[in-house]
């Protein structure tokens, strides 16, 4: 699904990926732990394909092709999907407008139908009842006004429309209580399968209660220093990255 | 030159071009050339004498070089006589014009075209006749009905108002006249279009609509004008007379060239004096603008809210980039009791330039129960562009009420990468991100109208960011 081989990025000409590698095979979670800095988040926008960063050496393949000439709503189309930490606001649209038309956008460029109004809104509809969110955030804008966890439940909704192939979710539990991340987590848990691969990104091991991964990456300055099975995010918790 | 402003080719005709210079003898030609009544020279010339007695205004947000008014040429008319309504013996010049303006003159919509100083004529004439509504050029208008022409121009904008409100009531040329009878629903929607064609040449616009009692008419207002780069003026005065109970919708999006946007030369100063008067009770004035063009924008469409439980509306987004200014906004006069006045006001500065909001909202001593809401919303596009507002109550009723909102919001890349993510093309994203924020002020135009001007700020903006 997701090869990543000796990749070096830097932004504004420090360097921040050194040398990352990852293979991530069909219909498996992985997981990528590790301290404030080590370039997690970074990972996540560079496979989205934010501008600001620069590739210097490096290959990125997802489903056998190269994301690195692919602009961010082209790695959208061919199925890559990432949940932002800090979710945008929009003032001014909808959030069913917002995605009814990144659907469709989708859609559009994978030669599928376009579905009408009445389609989408009963297609969000009970993508939203499972995700528990109430029938107002179809009409409200954008993330204005949510709160941290609405935020990142809307992620998880957008992610459960957009149906990707590959789904990295960045610091998901960050800001979440309990409730929560169990009904972000079922939300994720319901979309996994043979044919679809999560990255997992987050700080802390609790997470990892609810999603389980097939394996745990421990990364630090920039590539994976460590590896193993989700034993590895406990032993982490226990005795913290200094450990590493 | 801007390749994003793709109106500004210039049309290769032969036009008659009055020689520059401003005097009593080019405004007598001018009168002489439109066949005007005795009427209108006395008219003009008054306001002449008057315009030499002024200054020019510099108390708004604006910085520019002082016009010459002796380096203008005030009438500039293509040779051939041309009239939208037989299209076959029009200048084939000029059809292609028209086509690559994307005016069609078959759309049901009766559009009259003022091309540099004169109106090509109206289409649909008759049919709106068969109405009794009145759809014609002004100069038409001062020929054929002048009662009703001297009745009301200068009535809501006197000639004194300010002066550029005298520049062009000395020297007007072309512009619109409307006429809604008593009772009438204007079955169609009404528009015109100003082209300025020659270099150096003002337009001075002048527009006169009068809806009388029970009556509604839409009116849809465009403007381009070829990339020249020599600063021109357009300097136009539009009056709106709304009686009993009737109601006019004012829609305008301003799209002149607006200058090189990196080295800020030539381009469109655009000085307009726009005011509505709700002389009848529960009559209703809304203006509703999409500022997109031009170096300079200084333009306050007005209401004066006059008849008991009258309503005034202003909806606007203005757009800057490049090296573009606009000191924009309104102003809501309560005269009579229970009017109510509405203010939305949409600002996005982009690139270099700069955009102001200037509203006042005056409560007269009889106006008691007023009531005004204003929003005013600014988004900043980039590091180097500044917004301002400028907002003044004026209020001396106890009993009115008067609300204001503002924000002042950021545009950035994350939001735009983040559409992307989820499968938008920046085009798009930009596109989305517009609409949202404007969407108040795109609900109040016509639907065609609308999407039209959220593809204009769209693509004015792609090469804003990133």
């Amino acid at each position: 699904m997701l090869d990543i081989s000796n990749l070096h990025v830097s932004i504004e000409g420090v360097p921040i990926l050194q040398g990352f590698e990852l293979s991530l095979p069909y219909g498996q979670v992985h997981a990528i732990m590790g301290p404030n800095g080590a370039g997690k988040s970074t990972l996540a926008k560079v496979l989205a394909g934010h501008p600001s960063y620069r590739i210097d050496a490096g290959e990125i393949r997802f489903k056998g092709k190269s994301l690195l000439d692919m602009q961010p709503e082209e790695r959208s189309h061919f199925g890559l999907f990432m949940s932002f930490q800090y979710p945008l606001e929009i003032a001014g649209v909808s959030n069913e407008l917002f995605l009814c038309s990144a659907l469709n956008a989708r859609n559009a460029a994978n030669n599928r139908p376009q579905l009408s109004h009445e389609e989408f809104s009963l297609l969000l509809q009970q993508k939203m009842a499972k995700m528990q969110m109430r029938a107002e955030f179809k009409e409200r804008s954008v993330n204005v006004g949510f709160s941290g966890g609405e935020k990142k439940r809307n992620e998880i909704l957008q992610m459960a429309i957009l149906e990707p192939d590959l789904a990295i979710l960045d610091e998901t539990d960050s800001g979440l209580d309990i409730d929560a991340m169990r009904i972000i987590a079922d939300g994720v848990n319901d979309l996994h399968c043979p044919s679809r691969s999560m990255l997992v990104i987050t700080h802390y091991q609790r997470l990892l209660d609810y999603i389980r991964p097939d394996r745990v990456h421990v990364m630090d300055k920039g590539k994976i220093v460590r590896s193993g099975g989700p034993e590895l995010a406990k032993l982490l918790e226990e005795k913290g990255y200094e450990w590493i | 030159m801007d390749i994003e402003y793709k109106y500004g080719f210039v049309t290769p005709i032969a036009s008659d071009v009055f020689p520059k210079g401003l005097s009593e003898e080019v405004i007598r030609a001018i009168w002489a050339k439109k066949q005007e009544p005795p009427f209108m020279l006395e008219f003009r010339l008054r306001a002449f004498r008057i315009w030499q007695q002024m200054e020019e205004p510099r108390w708004a947000n604006i910085e520019y070089d002082p016009i010459d008014y002796q380096d203008i040429s005030y009438y500039a008319e293509p040779q051939s006589k041309q009239q939208l309504d037989v299209p076959d013996e029009m200048d084939p010049e000029i059809l292609k014009t028209l086509d690559r303006l994307g005016i069609s003159l078959k759309e049901q919509v009766a559009i009259d075209v003022v091309f540099d100083s004169v109106s090509l004529g109206t289409t649909f004439q008759q049919k709106l006749m068969d109405q009794g509504v009145i759809l014609c050029s002004i100069s038409e208008a001062i020929r054929k009905y002048p009662e009703l022409v001297q009745r009301y121009l200068g009535t809501v904008v006197p000639m004194k108002d300010n002066f550029f409100a005298a520049l062009n009531s000395a020297v007007f040329s072309d512009g619109s006249f409307v006429y809604i009878p008593k009772g009438v629903r204007c079955p169609m929607e009404l528009s015109t279009y100003f082209r300025i064609n020659e270099k150096r040449i003002g337009q001075f616009e002048r527009t006169l609509i009068i809806a009388d009692d029970d009556s509604y008419v839409s009116y849809l207002e465009g403007c381009t004008a070829p990339a020249h780069d020599v600063n021109q003026l357009h300097a136009a005065v539009v009056e709106l007379v709304a009686r009993d109970r009737a109601e006019i919708k004012y829609s305008t999006v301003q799209n002149w060239y607006a200058g090189d946007p990196i080295t800020g030369q030539g381009g469109i100063y655009n000085f307009v004096t726009k005011r509505g008067l709700c002389a009848g009770v529960q009559s209703k004035i809304s203006w509703t603008q999409v500022e997109a063009g031009a170096a300079i924008t200084w333009k306050y469409p007005s209401c004066i809210l006059r008849g008991d439980h009258s309503v005034g509306a202003f909806y606007s987004v203005a757009m800057t980039n490049g090296k573009m200014q606009a000191d924009t906004g309104t102003r809501m006069i309560h005269v009579g009791e229970h009017t109510r006045s509405t203010i939305v006001s949409k600002g996005i500065s982009a690139g270099g330039s700069s955009n102001s909001y200037r509203g006042s909202v005056f409560i007269g001593p009889q106006a008691h129960h007023a009531r005004n809401h204003s929003q005013c919303d600014s988004m900043l596009v980039g590091s180097r562009s500044s917004a301002h507002t400028f907002p003044t109550v004026k209020g001396t009723n106890a009993t009115a009420q008067v609300e204001h909102e503002a924000s002042v919001s950021r545009m950035n890349e994350e939001q735009i990468f983040y559409l992307q993510t989820r499968g938008l093309t920046k085009e798009d994203a930009i596109a989305l991100i517009v609409n949202g924020f404007c969407k108040e002020v795109f609900c109040e135009l016509p639907f065609e109208f609308a999407q039209e001007a959220q593809k204009l700020l769209a693509l004015k903006l792609e090469n804003c960011i990133g």
